[in-house]
């Protein structure tokens, strides 16, 4: 079973997966929150009837379209991928993955179209009531997309409501709510539109200021800088508070990638946060494998165990906990859950040689383990472990998830202050004369975009050796091809997503350079 | 209410929607066929501009109808989502190919500093009109004639040729249904541009191209059905759960099956007599009764390949391997909770038809065209 898996198909299949999903957020986020920036301008527009806001309205709107056509482009293939290069894995679980996804194209997807349809043609053809309807159902449409997907995803990293079926060999749901209402979905939704909301409104704050140091569009930039900068800094305090709850619930259902953000091989009490730090490559060693220790940090005393449960004398696990064990903390080791899921495993393979051989009762007997509580508890929940050869092989990528982790939270921090600052010198009556102020939102436009990919590279990355937590390693779940098919399309997607990139920044200067249209007065 | 629906008729519920979702996914290829035209149709630059535009406003409302038939495909029948898109790798991808690169044409093709320029948007539009519908049908043709692969006990896919789908063009049978859906969505898309724009030349232009295309569609449609209904089929023995290979199948599922045969013939029909109205009463409506019969013909063909007891997706390499709804579907909760879920269908239709009068009830015209600042 599982036997002679290509590892090179396996890698380039990531690599592909992983470049159409990082090229598709590129563009997510800005329709995430540009979606209600544009509704609030035209609400405001629609209470004073003052045209000026519908004209900045549309101004925006043209450069939400012109992100919204490469967002879709890069999409329609992200939903595909999971059956072409990932079909043991669509199979292992689309019984209850497929459900959010077709659930987004049937309730967000058409609402989303429908409305931004409307709301591109529709100015002078529905009343400004409806229009503006339109534009917040775009809005709510877009976001909801997300709320699906990131149930989806959310699964994986924390499979729950489901049971497991040895007739078919696939996952089950059993509970459609404990799939909506995981932990994990609730954080994750949570935390990604927000930082869709803080990315907007940097976009749309940078791109104003742009217009100040011009001396051009000067009314316009600064109602633009209003709205986008009050929403920007209500999203970006949320965005930490949102990630403050993610990172709590990653440290319950996934530990070893918490462990890994902070680099925390030994667990303690008291447990330090890392504010800062350099790592160099090796110093640690797991099993056969070297992993980067610090060469320098800068440690905030107690404040992980605070963050992680509230009390600052909480022990917090580190990643040999995970390996080796800590029967004292109730952690057991990486040797003990491969044992329980090669049980798992055996008992599946049990099952079907006396499907097989035609023993009824036999079989009987065996698929009935898979429903019981206590096999499920107690074995099956560590299946996957059972094709994992060794204990290093659970860590994932330390460096990556160190860097990508602070990296990401730093500029989290970057964030709220910028747009207090701005917020404030605009209140002040002073924004114009700090031009230096200025460039600098301008030219801070490209750091949520880092942000929030490097968010992405954290929880995925991170999440490693797993496509589904525990269940199922990312080798297993591989569609069977020859690693040249996957290439080929790699290297297709990547020119022509990148020539697709190029072209909607050169559209998307030009549209700014060229400003809103003229007053219709 | 919910322990009494059967298994059997949850399967065959999200059948009944997936082949109605594949109707309506074909039926809105109009867009891909009216695409087709953009070099051959217009004969200046406005008209090119009316065309792209009324097939684009279109376009924005539904480009979604791929992504959720793929959706709902997956979440209720996974295996053949994990079956063919991993194995028939190439044909997928050509189609998702042809797809994004039209996502990007209609917003790009007439901004300033789009980098490529108009015309290589346009040809994207050209590539993705062609090869999508012609793809598509022949991927769906190889649901009646077979494909190559076979599953093993994890029902993990094996494709038996390194063409990975693509083999399937070297069939015929395959090939004919491919060029049939291909020019009956140009036969919809002429007759859609006929209906939405509003001009005489434009008009006079596309009733002459309707001809041609209505006979090459006729021509392999009727080649497609000949052979559909004289060939073997892959029958499932409910008794033991087998696949085996039945004469004249596909005909036995219509005569066992007649009000499918009524919806078939009543389909067909509606598509001749929109054809036939559009030719010889000049009628500007005829993309209602071809697309109307577009949406029969096609939810037809597929529930004589979902029900009757036969394979929906058959494996030429593994007869045993092949699928069928009873072994492809998702378990008993996830059809019944996606059940729910579809009872929003009618609504979502609805709000889409709304918005679509509401924006659409005038026809375009130039001046209308050069008028909107969000024209493509």
């Amino acid at each position: 079973m599982f036997e002679n898996i290509d590892l090179s198909l396996v890698n380039w299949s990531r690599g592909q997966f992983a470049l159409t999903a990082v090229y598709h957020w590129l563009f997510v986020p800005l329709t995430l929150g540009l979606s209600f920036i544009l509704a609030m301008m035209e609400t405001i527009y629609v209470r004073t009837g003052d045209p000026e806001w519908k004209r900045l309205t549309k101004f925006w709107m043209k450069l939400f379209g012109i992100n919204f056509a490469i967002g879709v482009a890069t999409g329609i293939i992200l939903e595909f991928e999971f059956g072409t290069n990932w079909s043991a894995y669509s199979w292992f679980v689309g019984d209850i993955f497929g459900t959010p996804l077709a659930i987004e194209g049937i309730m967000a997807f058409f609402l989303e179209s429908t409305f931004i349809a409307v709301m591109f043609f529709g100015w002078n053809k529905v009343s400004k009531r409806f229009h503006l309807v339109s534009t917040w159902l775009v809005a709510i449409g877009a976001n909801l997309s997300a709320l699906w997907i990131l149930v989806a995803n959310a699964w994986m990293q924390n499979p729950a409501g489901m049971v497991f079926n040895p007739e078919t060999a696939r996952n089950e749901m059993n509970s459609f709510w404990e799939v909506l209402f995981n932990p994990v979905a609730a954080d994750k939704f949570l935390h990604t539109i927000t930082s869709g909301f803080v990315l907007a409104s940097m976009f749309v704050v940078g791109i104003s200021s742009w217009f100040l140091l011009k001396k051009r569009e000067v009314l316009m930039a600064k109602r633009s800088i209003l709205v986008a900068g009050v929403f920007g800094l209500l999203a970006s305090v949320m965005l930490a508070l949102t990630g403050d709850m993610s990172a709590k619930t990653i440290a319950k259902y996934q530990p070893v990638k918490f462990s890994s953000f902070e680099a925390l091989y030994n667990g303690r009490e008291n447990a330090p946060l890392v504010a800062a730090g350099i790592l160099r490559k090796e110093g640690e060693k797991v099993g056969e494998r070297h992993l980067p220790s610090f060469v320098f940090r800068i440690e905030i005393p107690g404040f992980l165990s605070v963050l992680t449960t509230g009390d600052k004398n909480a022990y917090v696990p580190g990643i040999n906990d995970y390996i080796y064990g800590n029967p004292e903390r109730g952690i057991m080791s990486f040797s003990e859950k491969k044992e329980r899921g090669e049980t798992a495993r055996k008992a599946l393979l049990d099952y079907k040689t006396a499907v097989d051989n035609g023993e009824k009762e036999k079989a009987l007997e065996l698929a009935e383990q898979f429903t019981s509580e206590g096999f499920r508890e107690n074995y099956f929940r560590y299946f996957g472990y059972a094709y994992i050869d060794k204990p290093e092989d659970i860590i994932p990528n330390v460096q990556v998830s160190f860097y990508t982790f602070h990296l990401m939270v730093m500029l989290g921090f970057l964030f709220i202050l910028q747009f207090a600052v701005v917020l404030w010198l605009l209140f002040a009556g002073s924004l114009e004369r700090y031009r230096w102020w200025l460039w600098v939102m301008l030219l801070s436009i490209p750091l949520p975009y880092l942000a929030s990919e490097l968010g992405w590279v954290l929880a995925e990355m991170g999440r490693q050796p797993w496509i589904i937590q525990d269940l199922m390693p990312v080798h297993i779940g591989v569609t069977s091809l020859k690693a040249g098919n996957v290439q080929v399309t790699f290297w297709l997607f990547a020119l022509l997503f990148t020539a697709l990139l190029a072209a909607e920044v050169s559209i998307m200067v030009k549209q700014v350079r060229k400003g809103p249209e003229k007053r219709e007065d | 209410m919910a322990p009494m629906i059967s298994h059997a008729f949850l399967q065959g519920y999200w059948w009944i929607i997936i082949s109605l979702l594949a109707g309506i996914l074909v039926f809105l290829l109009f867009v891909q066929g009216g695409q087709t035209f953009i070099f051959s149709l217009p004969a200046d630059e406005l008209r090119k501009k009316m065309l792209v535009n009324t097939l684009g406003r279109k376009w924005e409302f539904t480009f979604t109808t791929l992504v959720t038939f793929g959706g709902a495909f997956f979440a209720s029948f996974p295996l053949f989502y994990a079956t063919s898109f991993g194995g028939a790798y190439w044909v997928w991808m050509a189609i998702l190919f042809s797809f994004i690169i039209q996502a990007v044409a209609y917003e790009y093709r007439s901004k300033p500093a789009n980098i490529f320029g108009t015309r290589t948007y346009d040809i994207f539009l050209l590539i993705n009109g062609s090869a999508g519908p012609f793809l598509l049908g022949t991927a769906v043709a190889t649901f009646f004639t077979g494909a190559n692969f076979s599953l093993d006990i994890m029902n993990r896919v094996q494709w038996n040729s390194p063409w990975h789908g693509l083999e399937a063009i070297a069939s015929f049978r395959n090939l004919s249904l491919g060029f049939a859906v291909l020019f009956l969505s140009r036969v919809n898309g002429l007759l859609f541009i006929i209906k939405t724009i509003e001009d005489n030349e434009l008009q006079e232009r596309a009733s002459g191209k309707l001809i041609m295309n209505s006979l090459f569609f006729l021509l392999f449609f009727l080649y497609f059905v000949v052979t559909l209904l004289t060939a073997e089929g892959f029958a499932l023995n409910p008794a033991d759960g087998k696949i085996f290979m039945e004469k004249f199948k596909y005909l036995h599922n219509f005569t066992e099956m007649p009000l499918v045969l009524i919806l078939f013939l009543a389909g067909t029909l509606a598509v001749l007599y929109g054809i036939f109205t559009a030719l010889f009463r000049r009628s500007s409506s005829s993309v209602w009764f071809t697309g109307a019969g577009t949406i029969l013909v096609v939810f037809s063909l597929f529930l004589i390949l979902g029900f009757s007891n036969t394979a929906f997706y058959p494996s030429l390499s593994d007869l045993q391997s092949s699928l069928t709804i009873h072994n492809a579907s998702s378990g008993h909760f996830t059809l019944r909770t996606m059940m729910f879920v579809s009872f929003v269908i009618p609504f979502v239709m609805a709000y889409i038809w709304y918005a679509w009068r509401a924006i659409t009830n005038r026809k375009i015209t130039g001046e209308e065209i050069n008028k909107d600042d969000h024209a493509y």
